[in-house]
C-alpha cells in the first residue's frame, strides 16, 4: 500500500512538472478558492459570465507561476451554483467551508451576496464580492467581506451629478424622470436612492415602477410610459429584462430624450449592442467599466471574444476581483483565513486595468472604486465621462 | 392615462393573452364537464407541453407553429393513456381519489421536469419573436396575434367536435347522464379517456402558441392553472362558450388592471370579479343553474 501511494505521489509530481515546466521541483498544494455564481435560473447568463471571468483570472495566475509567495501554488477553483436564489447561495457556502476553501469569490447578485457573505462570516471565511452593488453588503460590520468595485450609492450619486451636468450644458431640456427597476435588493435600493435624490437636482420623478424577475411582457409598463411621457427613462435591472424593456419601447415607438441607466444590465453590454444595435443606440449608462486605454483590458477583451463570449462587466469585474484576491493571498503568504482577511483589509492592489484610484479598504469597501459613464455611439460603447477616460463627446439629449 | 391610444393597445394585449388563457381553460372545463374531476395536473401538463415545443425547436429546429400537429397528437395520446392507465385505475370511482391522483401527478411531473431541465427559465428565439403589427394606434407583437387567431380556431374546432360529431354527442351524453349513456351502448370508459385526451390536446396547442412570446420553467404551469380555474368558475363549470368568453374577459381585466394599478397589482381585478361572480351568480356567467 505504501509503495503504491509513493508511486502515485511521484507520478503526480512528475506529471505536474511535465505539465507545468515553469514550476520546477515538487508542486506545493493547490489553494482552493470557492467560485460561487448563479449559473442557472433567472440570472444564469450573468452568473456564467462571472464564472468565466473568475476562471480566466485563475488560468492567468496559474500560467504566470501560481501564487509566488506560496512557492508557486496553483489556484484551484471550487465551483458553486447559487441557482439565482440567496438561500441556495448560502447553502453552497456551507459546502465550500466543509471543503476547506481559503476564500470565496462571488456571488454576482446583491441579494445572493447578502446571504453568502453572512454565511461565510460564521466561519471567518474571507469573501470577495465581485459585483453585488447593494451597499448593505458592506455596511453590516462583517469583517470577512470585501468589495473591490463600486456600490450603488456611489454609482447613483455619480450618475445624478453627471445627468445634472449634461442637462445643464444642453440648456435643461429634461425635467421629468421615470424609473423602472427590478424587484430585488439591487433594483429597489438603486431606485430608492434615485427617487430621494433626483428632486434635489431639479428633476421630477413622475413614476417608479417595479417589476419581477423574470418579466416577459413589458407592454403595460411601456404603455404607462407612453401616457406619462417622461423626458428621461432610468432602468435599473438585469440583462434579460433590460433588453426586453428597451426592445418593447422600440416596438411601441416610445422615444424619450434619453435612456439613462444606472447599472443597467444591458445598457453597456456588447451582447445587447450586437443583438439589437438599433435599440441600443444612444443609451447612456453609469456602470462598471474598464479603462479603455489600458492595453491589458484590450487584450483580455480580444481573448474573451475569441472564445465567442461577450466582454461584459461580469467578466472583467470578476476577473479583476480574482486578481485582487490572489494579490492578497500572496501578501498574506499563507492560506490562513485570518491572514488573508488582514491582507484584503490592508490591500493596496494596483496591478489592474480598472479606472480606479488607489485601493483603500474602508469597512470592506474599496473607496478608490468608481463607475464610468458610457454611451452607445456609432455602433460602439464609448466612455463619455470622466474626461480622463473619454473616448467620445456625449450626445444629450438624443436626436431622434 | 385613460387615453384611447393607451387603453386600446392594452385592451388588445389583454385579448391576445386572454385567448391563450381560454384555450387552457377549455381543456380544463371539458375534463370537468365530462369526468366531473378537477384536474390539478392541468398546469403541469401545460408545462410538459411547453418543454416539448422547446425541445422540438432547440434540438430539431422545428418552428413552434409547425410543431402544432405533433404536439396536439402527442398530448392527446398522453391524456388518453393517463386517464385509462393511471387516473381511472387509481380512483376506484371515487371523486376525492381522482383529486388526489391528479395532484400527485402534478407533483411528479414538476419534479421530473426539475430533474431533467433544472430550474432554468428557458425561451426560444424565432425570427418573428420581436415583430409587431400595427393595429390603429397599437403595436401588437406578431406571436401574440397568431396566438389569438390560433386559440380562437382551436376553440372553434373544439366546439364543432362537441356539437356536431358522434364523439361530441357521446361526450355530452356521458356528461349529462352516465348510466343512460351506458345503456345506449356508449363506451363510457373510452369517452372519459377521449375527453381527458382532448383536454390535454388543447394544452399542446396552447404551448405552441405560447412559447414564441413566453418562457418555460418547471413552475410555469401554476400561474396558468390558477387563472384557468378562475375562468372555468367564472364562465360556468363545464361551459365551453363560458370558458372562451371568460378567458378573454380575464385577459383584458388583467391587462387593463396592470396598466392602471401597476404590474404587481394587475391581477387584483381578476379576483375581485371572481368573488363578485361567486357572490352574485354562483353558477357562473354561462352555467346552468344547478
Amino acid at each position: 500500500m505504501k509503495n503504491r501511494r509513493t508511486f502515485i505521489q511521484h507520478s503526480a509530481a512528475a506529471a505536474s512538472t511535465l505539465a507545468f515546466p515553469l514550476i520546477g521541483g515538487a508542486q506545493p498544494a493547490a489553494v482552493k478558492i470557492g467560485v460561487l455564481h448563479p449559473v442557472t435560473g433567472a440570472l444564469a447568463f450573468s452568473g456564467q459570465q462571472c464564472r468565466e471571468g473568475a476562471l480566466m483570472a485563475i488560468e492567468d495566475i496559474n500560467k504566470a507561476g501560481g501564487l509566488k509567495a506560496l512557492g508557486g501554488a496553483r489556484i484551484e477553483a471550487m465551483l458553486g451554483d447559487a441557482q439565482s436564489q440567496p438561500q441556495v447561495g448560502a447553502a453552497e457556502i456551507e459546502k465550500m467551508n466543509e471543503a476547506g476553501v481559503a476564500s470565496v469569490l462571488g456571488a454576482f447578485a446583491s441579494a445572493i451576496c447578502l446571504a453568502t457573505t453572512q454565511a461565510a462570516a460564521k466561519y471567518n471565511l474571507p469573501h470577495v464580492v465581485d459585483i453585488g452593488v447593494a451597499d448593505q453588503i458592506v455596511q453590516r460590520g462583517l469583517k470577512n467581506t470585501f468589495r473591490f468595485g463600486p456600490g450603488y450609492g456611489v454609482c447613483a450619486q455619480i450618475a445624478m451629478v453627471n445627468l445634472h451636468v449634461l442637462n445643464s450644458v444642453a440648456g435643461k431640456p429634461a425635467k421629468t424622470v421615470m424609473i423602472i427597476h427590478e424587484e430585488s435588493l439591487f433594483g429597489t435600493g438603486t431606485a430608492n436612492l434615485l427617487t430621494r435624490e433626483l428632486p434635489g437636482f431639479g428633476f421630477e420623478v413622475k413614476e417608479v415602477i417595479k417589476h419581477a424577475n423574470p418579466t416577459r411582457d413589458f407592454n403595460n409598463i411601456v404603455l404607462r410610459m407612453k401616457a406619462l411621457n417622461p423626458d428621461i427613462v432610468i432602468p435599473a435591472n438585469y440583462y434579460n429584462e433590460y433588453a426586453l424593456l428597451v426592445r418593447t419601447m422600440q416596438q411601441q415607438k416610445v422615444q424619450p430624450k434619453a435612456i439613462y441607466s444606472v447599472l443597467g444590465g444591458a445598457a453597456s453590454s456588447f451582447k445587447f449592442l450586437k443583438e439589437f444595435p438599433d435599440a441600443a443606440n444612444g443609451i447612456i449608462d453609469c456602470n462598471h467599466w474598464f479603462n479603455p486605454k489600458d492595453k491589458r483590458a484590450v487584450d483580455l477583451r480580444k481573448r474573451v471574444e475569441a472564445k465567442n463570449l461577450f466582454f461584459t462587466y461580469e467578466i472583467f469585474n470578476t476577473y479583476t476581483a480574482m486578481m485582487f484576491l490572489a494579490d492578497a493571498i500572496n501578501r498574506a503568504k499563507s492560506t490562513d483565513r485570518a491572514a488573508i482577511t488582514a491582507a484584503l483589509a490592508g490591500s493596496s492592489f494596483s496591478d489592474h486595468f480598472m479606472p480606479y484610484g488607489p485601493t483603500k479598504m474602508v469597512d470592506g469597501q474599496n473607496t478608490g472604486a468608481q463607475p464610468l459613464m458610457t454611451q452607445v455611439l456609432g455602433g460602439d460603447i464609448k466612455v463619455i465621462i470622466p474626461r480622463d477616460y473619454r473616448q467620445a463627446e456625449p450626445m444629450f439629449p438624443l436626436k431622434s | 392615462m385613460l387615453d384611447f391610444d393607451i387603453l386600446f393597445p392594452s385592451l388588445l394585449n389583454g385579448l391576445t393573452t386572454g385567448a391563450v388563457y381560454a384555450l387552457v381553460a377549455l381543456g380544463l372545463t371539458l375534463i370537468y364537464g365530462v369526468l366531473h374531476i378537477i384536474n390539478f395536473a392541468h398546469g403541469a401538463s401545460l408545462m410538459l407541453a411547453l418543454y416539448g415545443v422547446y425541445l422540438l425547436n432547440t434540438r430539431l429546429g422545428w418552428d413552434p407553429y409547425l410543431a402544432l400537429p405533433l404536439m396536439v397528437a402527442g398530448m392527446f395520446a398522453m391524456g388518453y393513456a393517463l386517464q385509462r392507465v393511471v387516473i381511472n385505475r387509481a380512483s376506484h370511482g371515487k371523486d376525492e381519489n381522482i383529486l388526489l391522483v391528479t395532484l400527485g401527478l402534478a407533483i411528479v411531473m414538476e419534479n421530473l421536469a426539475l430533474l431533467a431541465f433544472s430550474a432554468d427559465t428557458r425561451s426560444i428565439d424565432t425570427p418573428y419573436t420581436l415583430r409587431t403589427v400595427p393595429i390603429g394606434p397599437a403595436m401588437i407583437a406578431l406571436p401574440k396575434l397568431i396566438a389569438f387567431g390560433g386559440a380562437l380556431a382551436v376553440a372553434g374546432s373544439l366546439l364543432w367536435i362537441v356539437k356536431r360529431t358522434d364523439l361530441g354527442r357521446a361526450i355530452r351524453a356521458v356528461a349529462k347522464e352516465k348510466q343512460g349513456a351506458k345503456l345506449m351502448g356508449i363506451d363510457v370508459e373510452h369517452v372519459y379517456a377521449m375527453s381527458f385526451g382532448i383536454g390535454l390536446a388543447c394544452l399542446g396547442a396552447a404551448a405552441c402558441f405560447l412559447l414564441p412570446a413566453y418562457y418555460v420553467n418547471p413552475q410555469v404551469g401554476s400561474g396558468f392553472v390558477l387563472v384557468a380555474f378562475t375562468i372555468v368558475v367564472l364562465g360556468g363549470m363545464g361551459s365551453f362558450s363560458g370558458a372562451l368568453l371568460g378567458g378573454l374577459l380575464i385577459g383584458v381585466v388583467e391587462s387593463i388592471g396592470g396598466l392602471l394599478l401597476g404590474d404587481s397589482l394587475g391581477q387584483v381585478g381578476i379576483y375581485l370579479i371572481f368573488i363578485a361572480v361567486l357572490l352574485l351568480r354562483p353558477q357562473g356567467l354561462f352555467g346552468d343553474r344547478a
